[in-house]
């Protein structure tokens, strides 16, 4: 158990560090703000055309499902801190530097575009097939059917998106290693490397909070949403 | 009386499951439609009768072009459909509403919405959406349930949102794809005074697949017999009295 004195002398380390622990907090929000808006206008597109060029939907064509499917698997199937390697002098380029929060959101962004795309095809095939037929029907544009797509598998979409920010969180802690940054980060140097367990232990409480967070809110959204 | 829907020499045929094969090994395709001509008239109300598999829902989905058919014409209010580009056939689909077995209502939008979805899509002018929206709720005296989801709709009630979403650009084909099939005999017997009253004072031409008799009976001027793909034969119902010439015509007929 911990005693008076040693709980008092853990706090005053962490309040020691309390620059660093904002800092982390304040990584973490941009790499999840950036990468999740991008995964979501991006992996959401592709997702959308991954759907609509799928068997029996009208965009399809066998090639198309095809080149869509295996750069999704493809992207999919790296390890994340290797992608984040590989993709170093790609981050280069677009940022000016390889490292700190912003050239690892877009690596995060990368990898949670494709995730969020195979996400989004598969809320996607949820919806009953005659309501697609049903708008066809009607003679609506395929515009229009997309966005009637999207807004009957809406509930499921948030929690996709609930989904997609919980693992960008997780992952964005592995972003430590190119000087990401974030709270991942901080407990993997301070925690670990230099043993400041009150360290570790407040910020695995901290990000457990806002997985809790996010996906109370997620949940919460989608319930409202959802009028099935 | 003029023709709205003339159906000339059409086919239809679907690829089978792989894992049937013809002799040749080749995958082997399935006949839906055999080459089959009809004709229904402006104001009438036409049934495609027939057992399961008997083409009867393929043959209503080739009248909008939901399927396209192998060849043939599919001639509606005097356009042939298949010679249309891909946006003059949506400009087509808005003159021929639909509804089905399963409602296929959007979930996510209320009944209001469901109906004025289809104005907007019909690109009827929005100023004039709302009371049309209720003009056409009112026809299926479903007015107080406006702001409710379809979830909270019996199935009945569901149909009738379909109807109202079908009707509401004013189409002058209403296609239905077993319609009652989902419904008890005393919510059938209702929606199928509601199609009867459209049919006479909006004088929209009604074709209704159905596998049951008594649908016939109640609500069709004429019906085509159909089974296995081909069309048997076109029954005049008016009379009250449906006479079958043909042997399986005749076991349709007095199944029920």
């Amino acid at each position: 158990m911990l005693t008076g004195a040693e709980l008092s002398a853990s706090i005053d380390k962490l309040l020691a560090l309390r620059k660093e622990i904002w800092q982390a907090f304040v990584d973490t929000f941009i790499m999840l703000g950036i990468s999740t808006t991008v995964a979501i206008v991006i992996g959401g597109l592709f997702g959308v055309f991954l759907f609509l060029s799928s068997d029996r939907q009208f965009l399809q064509n066998k090639t198309l499902y095809g080149v869509l499917g295996a750069i999704t698997n493809f992207m999919r199937a790296f390890p994340f801190v290797i992608l984040m390697i590989a993709m170093s002098p790609f981050t280069k380029a677009i940022v000016g530097t390889g490292i700190g929060p912003i050239a690892a959101s877009l690596v995060l962004a990368i990898a949670g575009s494709f995730y969020f795309a195979r996400l989004v095809e598969q809320n996607l095939r949820e919806v009953p097939r005659g309501i697609i037929e049903a708008t066809e029907s009607m003679g609506a544009r395929p515009f229009t059917i997309i966005k009637v797509l999207l807004n009957e598998a809406r509930s499921g979409l948030v929690l996709s998106v609930t989904i997609l920010c919980i693992s960008l969180l997780s992952f964005s802690a592995a972003a430590g290693m190119i000087g990401g940054g974030g709270l991942g980060d901080l407990a993997i140097r301070y925690g670990y490397y230099r043993y400041q367990t009150e360290v570790m232990v407040f910020i695995v409480v901290m990000l457990s909070i806002m997985v809790i967070g996010i996906q109370a809110s997620g949940n919460w959204i989608a319930m409202r949403l959802d009028k099935r | 009386m003029s023709d709205m829907i003339v159906l000339n020499d059409v086919t239809k045929s679907f690829l089978s499951d792989r894992s049937i094969k013809d002799k040749d090994g080749k995958p082997h395709w399935f006949t839906a439609v055999e080459p089959t001509s009809l004709t229904v008239q402006q104001g009438e109300i036409f049934g495609l009768m027939g057992y399961s598999g008997a083409g009867k829902s393929t043959l209503l989905r080739l009248i909008n072009l939901l399927e396209r058919p192998d060849s043939g014409q599919v001639i509606v209010d005097g356009t042939d459909l298949t010679t249309l580009s891909a946006s003059d056939l949506r400009i087509a689909r808005h003159n021929i509403g639909m509804i089905f077995q399963q409602f296929n209502l959007m979930s996510n939008r209320t009944v209001f919405d469901n109906v004025a979805f289809n104005l907007t899509v019909a690109g009827y002018p929005s100023a004039d959406i709302h009371k049309r929206v209720m003009d056409c709720l009112e026809i299926v005296d479903l007015i107080d349930r406006a702001g409710h989801y379809p979830a909270q709709l019996s199935g009945g009630q569901k149909q009738r949102v379909g109807i109202a979403r079908a009707i509401a650009p004013s189409p002058k084909v209403l296609l239905a794809d077993e319609p009652t099939s989902a419904l008890d005999p005393a919510t059938t017997r209702s929606l199928l005074t509601c199609l009867r009253d459209i049919n006479e004072q909006l004088g929209v031409t009604i074709v209704i697949v159905t596998h049951e008799m008594s649908v016939i009976r109640r609500l069709c001027d004429r019906a085509a017999l159909l089974h296995q793909g081909q069309l048997l034969e076109v029954a005049d119902i008016r009379d009250g009295l449906i006479q079958a010439t043909t042997t399986i015509g005749k076991g349709l007929v007095h199944e029920d």
